[in-house]
């Protein structure tokens, strides 16, 4: 799973109000290198969940990523940003651990980079 | 990439090896998935560079093909682990990076308008009835540009209808229709196969 995805999931449990983001907690985690594209990642910037995405880096052990991202007019010359966002956002990937629900504390297992976001009956 | 090529390479992919028949799982063919996402590309422009979800995504056959078409991100959804073991060793043999999540997809809680396009190929509801409409409705809520999938030519008025009042779509529309070829999978098949009618719908969701 990498922080793109993190970014999406959120706790599905019924009644429960404070679902997003999901806590990391890693147990095994690969760095798998793709090709960087700079266009697709300004455009992204405005979709993602910052403080979700520093925060699920930096229990990566990524702690790289600035606070806030910059803003849109110096993107253009900021390379090395890009480069960062690029890093955590599309090559850290967790293969082994958990994503925990910061209200209920409900872990949901990642085995072999895939969370299990099924629920069991009570939760539904 | 061409059409051929795509079709030829999603052709050598592993499907089911012990499929369940309540799922409704069955291999989307290359020929349907290569022309699915080829239109969603070179008609729409929604599978290059764009994040791409495959909801029901089986042993990742659509996903693959959304991949290869250089998609920025593919996320394919499925409820069974043995598919999804699958459809990871689809991706390794294609060198495709698709990310999977094992989930009920009426359950889903998505956040954001992160995803672009959702791909699929749902039940057809003769297992769960109403798992098609299912499907479409968890997918116009997390798509934010469209929805590609296949549903059954004879519930063609159904699903419009039920598109553009229920589930938001600013329009629903039917690209082509397709002959779907299903092999004798499971015993109670009587034929050694038999093909379908489906029509390849794209819906568009009003902004959310």
């Amino acid at each position: 799973m990498r922080l793109i995805v993190h970014n999406m999931l959120s706790c599905n449990i019924r009644g429960v109000a404070n679902k997003f983001p999901l806590r990391i907690e890693p147990k095994k985690i690969i760095v798998k290198e793709v090709d960087f594209n700079p266009d697709f990642l300004k455009h992204m910037i405005a979709k993602i969940d910052w403080k979700a995405l520093v925060d699920g880096a930096r229990s990566m052990g990524y702690t790289e990523l600035p606070d806030h991202a910059p803003d849109t007019t110096t993107l253009e010359s900021d390379e090395s940003f890009l480069r960062k966002f690029h890093h955590s956002l599309l090559e850290l990937h967790l293969e082994e651990g958990s994503l925990v629900c910061s209200e209920t504390g409900r872990k949901f297992p990642v085995n072999k980079g895939i969370p299990n976001m099924l629920l069991h009956e009570d939760e539904v | 990439m061409k059409l051929k090529q795509l079709e030829g390479l999603l052709g050598d992919l592993e499907q089911f090896s012990n499929p369940i028949v309540e799922l409704e799982q069955y291999p989307t063919g290359p020929h349907i998935a290569s022309r699915m996402l080829f239109t969603a590309e070179n008609s729409y422009g929604d599978i290059t560079d764009k994040i791409v979800a495959d909801f029901g995504c089986g042993c990742g056959t659509l996903s693959v093909a959304a991949a290869l078409l250089d998609a920025a991100s593919v996320i394919g959804f499925d409820i069974d682990p043995q598919s999804l073991e699958t459809a990871t060793l689809n991706a390794e043999e294609l060198e495709v990076e698709i990310d999977f999540v094992q989930c009920d997809i009426t359950k889903l809680e998505l956040k954001g308008q992160i995803v672009d396009t959702v791909v699929m190929n749902p039940p057809f509801g003769t297992r769960k009835k109403g798992a098609d409409m299912e499907f479409l409705s968890a997918a116009m809520k997390v798509a934010s540009h469209a929805v590609y999938s296949l549903h059954k030519t004879s519930t063609r008025e159904h699903i419009k209808r039920a598109a553009l009042r229920d589930f938001n779509a600013k329009s629903a529309e039917v690209l082509c229709e397709l002959r779907y070829d299903l092999p004798k999978l499971y015993k109670f098949h009587k034929r050694k196969e038999v093909d379908i009618a489906v029509d390849l719908w794209r819906f568009e969701p009003k902004h959310n």
